[in-house]
This record gives structure tokens, C-alpha cells and sequence, in this order.
């Protein structure tokens, strides 16, 4: 009885010695969470979380102070993918935050005057032009974030859903015909 | 005799090739109109170089191949554009794409011909050019651009592979095309060989068809070809997959992923090979190419048609019957059934099966897999279907690839023996498509990502930059007070180049509203309360901006 | 038309046929066993088809699935055979009833029914009702010829479904332990194994009667393989190990061991080779996994048989090789076309 407990004491020791020395000497430098976690975010930088880009909001889930259904744009299968990898439950959104069809930027050239402030607002430099000329939106950049809708003093900025065509286009899921109404028509 | 080489699996599903090889490729007839597409190959889509009303001469230029990869794309026929707009097109989506429309004036008059009697006079940079120019794709159906292949990369191809195998059922249009045309499939051939600096050249064709391979083998003594061997291969689908007809004939085995000249083998259909000879020798263009129409119709047969072509009325040349209720463009095995009858023939269409309940019944609904492995069995990838299966209809992506989802080749042969009859083939194609989206996304994630950091670190730096500045500035005031000679220049606000910039945009600021003032409207006195309204609008606006970029001003330091 | 992919030619092969397939292939076998054993074998194939299919489409109503689909999938059918011909054909009617209702509502259904259960249903019924209920499932009928007194037909069908025998008659009289469960208590009595197999029970190479019964599966087994409904692999590897594995033990030591013959010809050997071990919901998808599955099956039946304390090692060999099967198919990924590696 005493030796077992002995046995069974000594070994807890030992395994406990071993998994302190592996902490340190298996030590990763650096917050390699964060990291995880920003990957998973889609960078839109849209700030719809209420943090100020992807990775601050990154660094509040890491730290636990911020929920993982905040981000709109990486939609259900983002929060899946952040409650997969961090062991937590899938939650759905919440409140006002609902998921949107991917967008783009579009300035109406005509309306636009030319003041730059849509450039000053994209987070990724998706807008090219200069003061007094006319901006464009580079659509391949364009995150689809909506930073710069609110500041355009004439209201030229309007968000366009981007539409399937051929080259985006997905092959569906194929209905598991089994019951006799729903067999492919 | 040479040794063959076998690959794993395979099926033998009916061919009924017998119904459309019994008559001569006929020439189809001029249709109404024709409905071009400028996406026919892989790669960006061709650019518009017509304009709506214009007329074009048949093999005239009207889509420019754009970026690297492309092609180019060209007036069927003589005839005036009638529209440049988003048309149902060729592809399982059913989603618009842009179309050119050309109405026929009927004279089907030819543009002048760029011939070349000896191209081996030709750089190879300049043949591959005209192929580029003659919008020349592999008409396997795969309709990758030809120059894009034509490449040897340090000499290493040691074998040209021509493909004529054609496995799939019911398609006869290389059968038909290689007894009627084999001298100048081989002419084209041997001007692959020569870009590619391959030895040899291998033609392989499955042993359903004899006549093809005795008139192959005849043009190839006639032609006095040398190292160019006509190969009978056993017929098995999918023996007329690239990848399986490089095994078979020469024991290589291609893996997703590699190109297949890096093992020292191209493979080219025999198609290609013949339109790629009539455009150099006689500078046409890809304007046409042999299409099977075969199925639910009363006549099957092999036409020339142009690209184009609406499908119903080149069908209708070889009589519809009754029932029919869609076009598949391809084989049963892996072709699609068309969106609409009316779209037009492009360069991947090699046949057209007007399909009825008859032939193709609706799929009787899935069971679950028992595991049976009949699909394993059959793979000529060597896959475990069902293991595919499994982790695509769980939508779980990764473990699809780990069991290596991309090296299906989409045959279909799975499908075709399973016993529950699930659509597998259609759940691999979700899983792939599903993951190219994903990676696209991740890819313009990180891209993202990456924008904005180096958005935030220039911030950042310009930041820092100013305070730099500033602080060198404030340095030098305090330098300049202590000596004895002050120096005004230094001390002077006005001299700060920034200052300099701010006293400029205000005074730049001040005469553009002296101006604005000096000018008056004009055209005000009659007014409808509406078009005040408008102007009201307009100046309110005005004001606003001015105010918002006079707070902008004043933020800037 | 749209949902309608290629391929749009399938060939015309079902389930159901593949099923019905192996039913007629087990037919053989059956008709041995009626003519050695009388007809009693045919009243438990019919209660256990009836229960099957009741419970069947009883479980499929409760899962909301469409019946005519799945009934007609014959699967039922199968496990309910497997599972009658593998408890006494002598047994109260409710055995066979409660043993395939089990094996058809918990083991297929409640692990998600065709295709997904990780355990061959008639092994689990076999394995319940030989746990629960081990005394009516040691009392089988004695081989025609060697009964102290033959049992009619009509007395036969009261004693399944009343508990009745005719007057004077003791179970024991026309019942007898299996020739493997007679061959395991008389070692453990110190019998030499020559005098064991004189006993009359023992035919040529294992029990009169029942060695028949296994050549019949036997060739129903060689239609499986002719017709390409079951590959050799798993029968081979099967019978390959136990034939190796009790070869060796008898050749080191011939008075304790029997031949392997008579292993292969014993209790449920035979129809195990060919129609329990290559159920395809249950078994590894790759050929070297069969192999290895197979041959792990064939070392435990041996194991069981001759040092377990179950008379036939069949059921449970099964049932242990189907929980490795994920974890065999996962190892034994084949290479795919142009690689040179193997699967993760």
C-alpha cells in the first residue's frame, strides 16, 4: 500500500520533472496563438469587430477579452474554423453583426471630386489617385471593408456584391438524392 | 513489337461508336448566326477587337489573346458583328459570358492568308506566335493553348505522344478525322517534333478503331516519316486520358502536379496536330473543327463545324428526334450537359449527344457506400474513391487532399460501377472547386494582410520621420540661439518647407474662392422650383466639402 | 435537367444484387444443412428474415428514411441468415428473434445503418446471445444417423415454439455439443486427441455432417470469387493464417493440436472465410489492409479456439479485427499513379 503510493508519488515527480524541462527547452518564441488566429481571419481590416484591424482583434481573442463571433466577412465557417482551433464552442452571431455577401468598392467617377480621403481610410492601399484627381478602387486589393464609404464627402463610394461568373464559379454540393423529392429533376 | 504498359482499372462501358463512323465527316451548313465566345480555352479570356456593325472577313482576328496565357479568337465566317455581350455559353454553370454574335452574310469569304510553304524556314519563337495568333488549343477538350506546350526546356523531351486513343463513347470525330486527314495530322506532327526536339513520336489509337490505324499507318509510309509509330493500345476507358496513354505507351506515370515534359514526354491530340499544320501551312486559323452529332437523332454523323454554331441547328442537320431533352457536349463519361440548345460550338466541343431518357435515364437515387471498393478497383489514378467520398461529403477538405483528391483525373469511372450509384465524380468536383476557392481566399488574405502591414509600418514611419524632423528642427533652433549671429532663416516658420506647402494650399485655397466668387451664375433667372432645389442641394454639398476639407487642413500639423 | 452530371451511364449493378448474390451462394451450404440436420435450419432463417426486415423497416420509419429503397437492399436479409446459421438450429423461437433484432437495431441501425456500422451485425447478435444466453446455445442438433432418437419435423417446430419434446424425450438425446466444443472439454478431461476424433460425432476431417455444411459454403465462397463479389484476398489470408498457425502447433505437438484441416472444416470457419469477414461495411478498403485484417482474424479464431474458453473463436476473431479496420486502412493506403509514397 505505502510503496505503491510511493510508486505512483516518485512517478508524478519524474513526469512533472519532464514535461517543466520540455516546456523550457521546447519553448516557442513569440505568440505563435496570435498568429494562428490572424491566419483564420479573412484581412478585410473592415474593424466591424470593434478592433482596429485583423490583428488586434487576433491579439483580444488570444487574450480572451474579445468573442469569436465579432467578424462578419469571415462568416460561419470563420467562427468554426476559431472555436476549432481553440477548443471552443461554435456560436453564432450576434446582435447587429451579420455576415454580408462579398463586396467590392465602386466610386462613381463622375461624382468623385478628388479628395483623398477614401485613400487615407483604405487599410490596404486599395485605392489609387491623387488630390484633385480621380480615384479608383483596385478591385483585386479591395477587401470589400467599407472604411471608405462613410468618409466620401459626396457619397460616391458605393459597395457592389461580387457576382458569380464563370471563373469564380463553385460546383454545388450534390443533393444526396435518397428520398424521392428531392432525386435530381 | 513494341511492349505496352497497363494502368490500374479502368472500364468498358458500351461504346456505340458504330452509329456516327459509318458515313464521311460532312460539311456542316452555314448557320443563321454564330454565337463566338471569347473564353474557349484555358487561360484569360481574349479581348474584343471589333466593334458592334462591323464586318469581318472569315478568319479575321475579333479576340485578342490577353496576358500569357491565351489565346485568340477569330471570325468563323464572313459577316457583320451583332452584338458583344453576355450569351449563355458552352459550361456546366449556365452563367453568361462574353460572346461575340456574327451574323453569316453567306459568302463565307476568307481573309488573306498568311501561307508558308516550308516552316522549318520559320523560327521556332515565330511558329509558336502563329499558333498563339491562329488561336490554336488542344481540341481533346482540355483546350490548353498549343504554343504554351510547344516549349522544350533544355531538349529533355525525348517522346511526342499523339493522342487518338479516344475512349470515350459514342465520340468518333479523331476516328473520322484520322482516316480522312492522317497525312496532314502527321505533317503537324512532325512540326511539333521539331519544337519540342523530341526523337520520337508515338501515335496511339485504341484497337476499336482499325481503319483509323491502317490509314494512319499508310500516311506514315506514304509520308516517309521516320521514328513515328503508329501504336494500337487496348481499348479500355480511360485509355485515351493523357496520362494513361504516356503510361501505356511508354511506362512513364505522370503524377498530378508535374508536367509531363519534365519526364520527357508532350502528349497532343490528333486534332491539334491538324489544325496546328493548317495553320502555318495555310495561315488558317482555328475557325472550325469536327464535332460528332450523335444520340438522339436520326442521322449520326461527323461535321465540320465552325466555332459557333449554335447546337440546335447543327443537331437539326442530323434530324432530332422526338424526346430529346438536352445536349451533352462530350461523352457520356465526363462530357456536360449543355445550359441551353442554342449556345455555340467552341473549340472543346468534339461531340454533341443529343440525349433523351432513353439513353441516359435520371440517376436512380444514392445509397449509402458499402465500401465495396469497385470504385478502387476501376480508379486509373490509383485513389481509394471512397475514401474521397467520405471526406468530401463531410466537407472535410484537408483529409480530401491528404488522400490526394487533385490526382482525379474526373473520369468518372467510379460513378459508372458503383452499385449505390452515387455521384461521386460530382463530389469530388465540389471538394476541388470548394478548396480553389479557399486558397483563392486565403491568398488574397494574406495579400491583405500584408497591404496593410506594410500600410502601418509606412505610417508608422512617416511618423516617426516628422518627429525626427522636428526634433532636429528644434535642435537647431537651440543651436542657433546660443551662438552670437542669430539666424533668422532658421527660425523663420515661413522657411519650413511644410509651412511653405500650407501657406501655398491656403492661398491656392483663397484664390480658388475669389474666383468661385467673381464668377457668377449665369442661366438663373428662370428657374423651376425643382431645378433651385437641385442647385440648393448642390451648394449645400459644396459647403459641406469645404468645410470637411478645411477641418482636414487644420488636423494636418 | 440541371443536377444531372456525368458520368450519365452507370453500369447496371445494385446493391440488392450484389446482396441477393451472396444469399444464393450461402444456398449450398443450406441445403447440406437441411439434409444432414433436417429442416429446423429453415424455420430459424425464416424468423430471423421476418424479424429482420420488420425491425428494419420499424428503424428506418423512426429515422424518417424511405423504406422501398433500403428493404429492397437485401442487407437485412443477409445479416438475418448469417446470424440463424450461426445459433442452433434447435433454439426456443425467441432466441433467433431477439438475437437478429439486435443485431439489426442497435448494431446497423444505431451506428447509422448500411454502410456505416463499424461491427458485423450477426457477429453482434451472436456475441449477445451467446453472453446472455449460453445454455440454448451449446444444444445442437445431433447429424441424422447418429441421433438416439430422430426428431420429425413437427416435433422440431414444437420445441422451437412451445419448449416441447415428445414424451420420454430428453434435450440431450437429440441434442449434442459442437464436434470443436466436444474436442475443447474432452482435452480439458485429458482424452488423447486420437481417441477424441474416434468418437462418432467426427467424420474424414472434423464432424460428420458439419464438415459437409462447410464444403458447401466452400463452394458457395468459389461462386463469391468467380463472380468477383468478394476479392481472394480476405479468404485467403484467412484460411492461409489458420491453416499455418494450427499446422504449426499440430506438427510440435501432434497429441493435443488436430490438424488444420479440421479447423478449416469446423464451426463457422468456412462461412466466416467467405461471407462474414468480407463484409464490405466491415472490412479494410485497400488489398494489403484485407490481408492484414483476414490474417489477424484467422490467428485469433486459432487462439481463441484451442486457449479460449469459447468453443469457436469466429464471432469474437471478427469483431476485435473490426475495430482495428479504420486504423488497417489508415496504415495501408496504397500509392496512387506517378508518386512514389504512400498515402499520409
Amino acid at each position: 500500500m505505502f510503496s505503491a503510493l510511493l510508486v505512483m508519488a516518485a512517478l508524478a515527480i519524474v513526469l512533472g520533472a519532464v514535461l517543466g524541462f520540455a516546456a523550457i527547452k521546447f519553448r516557442v518564441e513569440g505568440n505563435p496563438l496570435v498568429d494562428k488566429i490572424d491566419a483564420v481571419l479573412p484581412q478585410t481590416q473592415c474593424g466591424q469587430c470593434g478592433f482596429p484591424g485583423c490583428k488586434p482583434y487576433a491579439n483580444a481573442i488570444a487574450e480572451g477579452t474579445a468573442d469569436i463571433n465579432l467578424c462578419p466577412p469571415g462568416g460561419e465557417e470563420g467562427i468554426q474554423k476559431l472555436a476549432n482551433l481553440l477548443g471552443m464552442e461554435f456560436k453564432p452571431f450576434g446582435g447587429a453583426t451579420v455576415p454580408k455577401p462579398k463586396s467590392v468598392a465602386v466610386i462613381d467617377e463622375s461624382t468623385c471630386i478628388g479628395c483623398t480621403l477614401c485613400i487615407q481610410a483604405c487599410p490596404v492601399d486599395a485605392i489609387a489617385g491623387a488630390a484633385k484627381q480621380l480615384h479608383t478602387v483596385i478591385v483585386p486589393e479591395c477587401t470589400g471593408c467599407e472604411l471608405c464609404v462613410p468618409p466620401c464627402p459626396v457619397d460616391c463610394i458605393s459597395m457592389i456584391p461580387i457576382e458569380e461568373n464563370i471563373t469564380n464559379w463553385k460546383w454545388k454540393y450534390p443533393v444526396y438524392a435518397l428520398t424521392a423529392s428531392k432525386q435530381a429533376q | 513489337m513494341r511492349t505496352l504498359y497497363k494502368f490500374h482499372g479502368g472500364v468498358h462501358p458500351p461504346t456505340n461508336k458504330t452509329q456516327s463512323n459509318l458515313t464521311p465527316i460532312a460539311q456542316a451548313a452555314l448557320p443563321s448566326k454564330l454565337l463566338i465566345p471569347l473564353h474557349q480555352h484555358v487561360g484569360s479570356s481574349a479581348k474584343p477587337v471589333v466593334e458592334v456593325g462591323e464586318y469581318v472577313l472569315k478568319g479575321q482576328r475579333i479576340g485578342r489573346p490577353e496576358g500569357h496565357l491565351s489565346s485568340a479568337v477569330h471570325a468563323s465566317t464572313s459577316g457583320t458583328i451583332a452584338a458583344i455581350d453576355m450569351q449563355r455559353v458552352a459550361h456546366p454553370s449556365g452563367i453568361p459570358d462574353l460572346c461575340i454574335t456574327l451574323i453569316p452574310d453567306g459568302l463565307d469569304e476568307w481573309i488573306a492568308l498568311d501561307t508558308c510553304d516550308d516552316w522549318t524556314t520559320l523560327s521556332h519563337t515565330d511558329l509558336r506566335h502563329r499558333l498563339r495568333e491562329a488561336g490554336v488549343v488542344g481540341l481533346g477538350g482540355a483546350v490548353f493553348p498549343s504554343d504554351m506546350k510547344l516549349y522544350s526546356h533544355k531538349h529533355k523531351i525525348k517522346t511526342l505522344v499523339l493522342n487518338g486513343a479516344e475512349c470515350e463513347p459514342y465520340i468518333t470525330c479523331d476516328d473520322m478525322l484520322m482516316r480522312e486527314r492522317a497525312g496532314e495530322i502527321l505533317q503537324g506532327a512532325e512540326m511539333m517534333r521539331a519544337l519540342l526536339y523530341a526523337e520520337e513520336v508515338l501515335i496511339g489509337i485504341e484497337d476499336n478503331k482499325p481503319e483509323a490505324i491502317a490509314a494512319m499507318k499508310s500516311a506514315v509510309v506514304a509520308g516517309n516519316h521516320q521514328r513515328m509509330e503508329v501504336i494500337a493500345v487496348p481499348t479500355v476507358y480511360p485509355g485515351g486520358g493523357a496520362k494513361q496513354l504516356i503510361r501505356v505507351l511508354t511506362g512513364i506515370e505522370v503524377a498530378a502536379g508535374v508536367r509531363s515534359t519534365n519526364m520527357g514526354v508532350q502528349c497532343f491530340n490528333v486534332g491539334t496536330a491538324y489544325s496546328a499544320w493548317r495553320a502555318i501551312r495555310f495561315g488558317e486559323p482555328l475557325v472550325s473543327r469536327i464535332v460528332t452529332v450523335t444520340g438522339n437523332v436520326s442521322r449520326p454523323q461527323n461535321y465540320d463545324a465552325l466555332i459557333g454554331t449554335p447546337m440546335d441547328e447543327l443537331v437539326a442537320q442530323s434530324g432530332q428526334l422526338p424526346g430529346t431533352t438536352g445536349y451533352i457536349m462530350g461523352g457520356p463519361m465526363m462530357g456536360v450537359l449543355m445550359p441551353s440548345r442554342q449556345v455555340g460550338v467552341i473549340k472543346a466541343a468534339n461531340c454533341i449527344i443529343a440525349s433523351s431518357d432513353k439513353l441516359f435515364p435520371t440517376a436512380k437515387p444514392a445509397l449509402p457506400c458499402i465500401r465495396c471498393t469497385r470504385c478502387a478497383d476501376v480508379c486509373p489514378s490509383e485513389l481509394q474513391p471512397q475514401e474521397l467520398y467520405w471526406f468530401s461529403k463531410a466537407k472535410n477538405f484537408d483529409k480530401a487532399e491528404d488522400y490526394h483528391l487533385f490526382d482525379c483525373i474526373e473520369c468518372g469511372a467510379c460513378s459508372y460501377v458503383c452499385p449505390s450509384n452515387i455521384p461521386l465524380v460530382q463530389y469530388y468536383r465540389f471538394a476541388k472547386s470548394e478548396i480553389w476557392a479557399r486558397e483563392a481566399g486565403k491568398k488574397a488574405a494574406d495579400a491583405a494582410r500584408e497591404r496593410h502591414e506594410y500600410r502601418e509600418s509606412r505610417i508608422e514611419r512617416e511618423k516617426r520621420e516628422k518627429t525626427e524632423k522636428l526634433a532636429a528642427k528644434e535642435k537647431a533652433a537651440q543651436a542657433a540661439k546660443t551662438p552670437l549671429q542669430p539666424v533668422v532663416a532658421a527660425a523663420n516658420p515661413d522657411a519650413d518647407p511644410e509651412n511653405t506647402m500650407q501657406l501655398k494650399i491656403q492661398t491656392a485655397i483663397d484664390r480658388a474662392k475669389e474666383q468661385a466668387a467673381a464668377i457668377k451664375p449665369k442661366n438663373v433667372e428662370q428657374l423651376t422650383p425643382q431645378q433651385q432645389a437641385e442647385i440648393n442641394d448642390i451648394e449645400a454639398r459644396r459647403a459641406r466639402i469645404r468645410e470637411l476639407a478645411k477641418d482636414n487642413t487644420d488636423a494636418q500639423p | 435537367m440541371s443536377g444531372f452530371f456525368s458520368p450519365f451511364i452507370t453500369k447496371p449493378v445494385s446493391v440488392s444484387q450484389i446482396m441477393l448474390h451472396v444469399l444464393l451462394a450461402l444456398i449450398p451450404g443450406i441445403a447440406i444443412y437441411v439434409w444432414f440436420y433436417g429442416p429446423a435450419i429453415l424455420i430459424s432463417l425464416t424468423l430471423a428474415s421476418i424479424t429482420a426486415l420488420v425491425i428494419e423497416a420499424l428503424m428506418l420509419k423512426i429515422q424518417n428514411k424511405p423504406l422501398a429503397p433500403y428493404l429492397k437492399d437485401n442487407s437485412a436479409l443477409l445479416t438475418a441468415w448469417l446470424l440463424a446459421l450461426s445459433i442452433p438450429p434447435l433454439a426456443p423461437w425467441w432466441l433467433v428473434v431477439v438475437g437478429t433484432a439486435f443485431a439489426i437495431s442497435i448494431s446497423k441501425h444505431l451506428y447509422g445503418g448500411l454502410g456505416n456500422n463499424p461491427f458485423n451485425p450477426a457477429m453482434i447478435g451472436y456475441a449477445v446471445l451467446i453472453i446472455s444466453f449460453p445454455s440454448h446455445m451449446t444444444h445442437w442438433l445431433t447429424p441424422h444417423g447418429l441421433a438416439e432418437i430422430p426428431l420429425s419435423f413437427p416435433d422440431q417446430l414444437n420445441y422451437i415454439f412451445h419448449g416441447m419434446l415428445p414424451d420420454g424425450v430428453r434435450l440431450d438425446a437429440v441434442t449434442m455439443a459442437t464436434p470443436l466444443d466436444t474436442l475443447k472439454t474432452q482435452l480439458h478431461l485429458n482424452t488423447q486427441l486420437k481417441d477424441i476424433l474416434e468418437m462418432p460425432i467426427y467424420g474424414r476431417m472434423a464432424g460428420i455432417g458439419s464438415e459437409w455444411v462447410a464444403t458447401g459454403f466452400l463452394l458457395g465462397g468459389i461462386y463469391l470469387l468467380a463472380k468477383r463479389l468478394i476479392s481472394w484476398h480476405i479468404p485467403a489470408a484467412f484460411l492461409g493464417t489458420l491453416f499455418i498457425t494450427s499446422g504449426l502447433f499440430h506438427l510440435l505437438d501432434p497429441s493435443h493440436h488436430v490438424a488444420p484441416l479440421f479447423h478449416w472444416f469446423s464451426g463457422a470457419a468456412m462461412l466466416g472465410a467467405f461471407f462474414i469477414l468480407t463484409d464490405p461495411v466491415t472490412s479494410p478498403t485497400t488489398p494489403r489492409g484485407k490481408l492484414i485484417f483476414a490474417a489477424g482474424a484467422g490467428l485469433l479464431t486459432y487462439l481463441i479456439r484451442s486457449f479460449g474458453g469459447f468453443p469457436d473463436g469466429m464471432a469474437f476473431a471478427t469483431l476485435l479485427m473490426n475495430i482495428c479496420v479504420p486504423l488497417i486502412d489508415a496504415w495501408t493506403q496504397p500509392k496512387v499513379f506517378g508518386k512514389k509514397e504512400k498515402q499520409p
